[in-house]
């Protein structure tokens, strides 16, 4: 089986970051730009989520173009 | 007539024009009809996706929650978000297998992958029953919004009788292309009306987001965090893992992947779409500014809040428009729903049992059950008492028994055997029938369990039971167990 790419795991960390990180954030009572502590933790992986699948889709882009050459 | 519903009135005209616009000059075939032909592009898919995804349940729902739950809503915000980092590894390999063999629905696929017709039929029964309740609250929202634009002229029953004729007309004129157009309109629209709402009633109702939030702890402590029991931090972890995993399974959103002309548009959609739905932000704002402002809508009148503070904050003008765009949310997932539901019932279930009837039998049958669909709707929308964000959940808890199944179809030769699939889904799906019907919950059925066991959403458990009578009967009808039978997969494309 060939082998998936280091870098392609950085698609699974914002959903970690949701799955595993919702329990601790919701204890921490702060506010963020006015939000509940807990909302702006789901916003940020969030936009996480938008970031890490563009960085992986241009490093995906590059590897196929390497292998084509 | 209140210039609200002239309003609305319009947009409903705008979008049935829009409709036949899409159908003139095309011969309408089946495939035409309810796959576009194949040949939409990146933006297209997009809007068509989005299209089915931010729908009423976003617009009322997601407000209706925040306004009446509080922290639990936010569980809303983050399926989609990981539901899109599978999509990009997860739909190119649908699409390209789909487009090699020329499927057309969710079925055709486990059909193909596993070489049986009855997984299909199974398969395509799994969906539409799933796809009842959201359309059940798709035209609960239609109903909502029509009866509260009207200003109290229209009961929500007359609502729900107009528009469920409005959806119906507009799916047998238009198909898939209706669908597309009305859904660029809508998105403009919706993105407009939520930003804009969300914004301006907190400043204009507390001065700001901090203040607004100070309220409402202050009036309902503990209200903006995840009680210690109910929906619990467990409730929350395992209905976003539920939701996220079904998130394509919906037959709707599985066959919309098959309109995309390459499979680039995907890669291009997972980073594009996170963004997008944090237009779920202001909708939650917008919920949480109407609870000290129009207080006491208790269950599922929280769907109305939306609409309470817009008509208490604008003129009729303002808010048709408001209803305007929460009519397009309604409309394009709802036809989507009604198209895919009746095109599955005739394609899926009655051709596979009846093997003579011809294309032109089939295509007609499907147009001539789209009202049957809808009066089924009708009849659950006006009966039952449910709130849309429910509604949704119960769709998920059926929908999300086909992840198991799918995920194991995708090696070269499927991990599981025919019988081993549809076991585990009737296991899954009967497992959820016989807790909703009987009002069974792990709550009270073990009361003396922790409660991060019995605050479990239950279509996860329902889940659990699936994959393990999946593996076992896989195991009985196959000489060489599954782990073997994936070792040799493997080993075949090393």
């Amino acid at each position: 089986m060939r082998r998936v790419p280091l870098y392609r795991w950085l698609a699974a960390i914002p959903g970690l970051l949701i799955l595993l990180g919702v329990p601790f954030a919701n204890r921490i009572r702060a506010r963020v730009l006015g939000m509940p502590f807990l909302l702006a933790w789901i916003v940020a992986c969030v936009l996480l989520t938008s970031l890490a699948m563009a960085i992986v889709g241009r490093l995906d882009d590059d590897r196929a173009r390497r292998e084509r050459k | 007539m209140n210039p609200a519903l002239v309003i609305l009135a319009l947009f409903l005209a705008v979008s049935l024009g829009l409709g036949l616009l899409a159908r003139r000059g095309r011969t309408m075939t089946l495939e035409q009809w309810s796959v576009g032909g194949r040949g939409f592009g990146a933006l297209f898919v997009f809007l068509l996706m989005a299209g089915e995804i931010y729908t009423t349940f976003t617009f009322l729902g997601g407000s209706g929650w925040a306004y009446g739950r509080g922290a639990p809503a936010f569980y809303i915000l983050c399926y989609g978000a990981i539901a899109y980092s599978i999509s990009y590894f997860l739909l190119p390999v649908l699409w390209r297998y789909a487009t090699r063999h020329q499927l057309h629905s969710q079925a055709d696929f486990f059909v193909h992958k596993y070489g049986s017709t009855a997984l299909g039929v199974l398969v395509s029964l799994v969906g539409v029953v799933a796809l009842i309740p959201y359309l059940v609250l798709q035209l609960k929202g239609l109903g909502i919004i029509v009866s509260e634009t009207s200003y109290g002229a229209l009961s929500v029953p007359v609502a729900v009788w107009i528009s469920v004729s409005a959806l119906v007309v507009y799916v047998i004129l238009s198909g898939v292309h209706g669908s597309a157009w009305t859904a660029v309109l809508k998105d403009i629209m919706i993105l407009a009306v939520a930003v804009a709402l969300g914004i301006y009633l907190p400043w204009r109702f507390y001065g700001g987001y901090g203040p607004m939030f100070d309220a409402i702890e202050k009036a309902k402590p503990g209200f903006l965090t995840l009680p210690a029991k109910g929906m619990s931090v467990s409730w929350f972890v395992s209905t976003v893992l539920l939701t996220s995993l079904g998130f394509y399974m919906w037959p709707h959103a599985f066959s919309s992947t098959y309109t995309a002309k390459s499979e680039s548009v995907f890669r291009k959609n997972a980073a594009v779409m996170p963004l997008y739905q944090l237009v779920l932000l202001f909708v939650f704002f917008t919920g949480f500014a109407a609870i000290l402002q129009v207080p006491g809508l208790t269950g599922s009148q929280a769907d109305l809040s939306l609409l309470k503070v817009s008509k208490l904050a604008f003129s009729p003008v303002v808010v048709g428009l408001i209803g305007a765009a929460g009519l397009l949310t309604a409309l394009v997932p709802g036809s989507m729903i009604l198209l895919t539901a009746s095109t599955i019932l005739a394609k899926n279930v009655y051709r596979p049992l009846a093997r003579s009837a011809s294309e032109e039998t089939v295509a007609r049958l499907a147009r001539g059950l789209v009202p049957v669909v809808a009066l089924v709707a009708v009849y659950f929308t006006l009966s039952g008492g449910d709130a849309i964000v429910p509604l949704l959940l119960m769709g998920y808890n059926f929908v999300t028994q086909l992840f198991p199944s799918l995920l194991l179809s995708l090696p070269e030769k499927p991990l599981a055997t025919p019988a081993g699939v549809m076991a585990g889904i009737v296991t899954g799906v009967a497992t959820i029938a016989w807790t909703s019907l009987s009002g069974i919950t792990l709550a009270k059925a073990f009361p003396e369990w922790p409660s991060v066991v019995t605050d479990l959403n239950i279509g996860i458990v329902a889940m659990i039971a699936n994959i393990v009578v999946l593996v076992l009967v896989s195991a009985l009808t196959r000489r060489r167990s599954p782990a073997a039978a994936a070792a040799v997969a493997f080993s075949d494309r090393a």
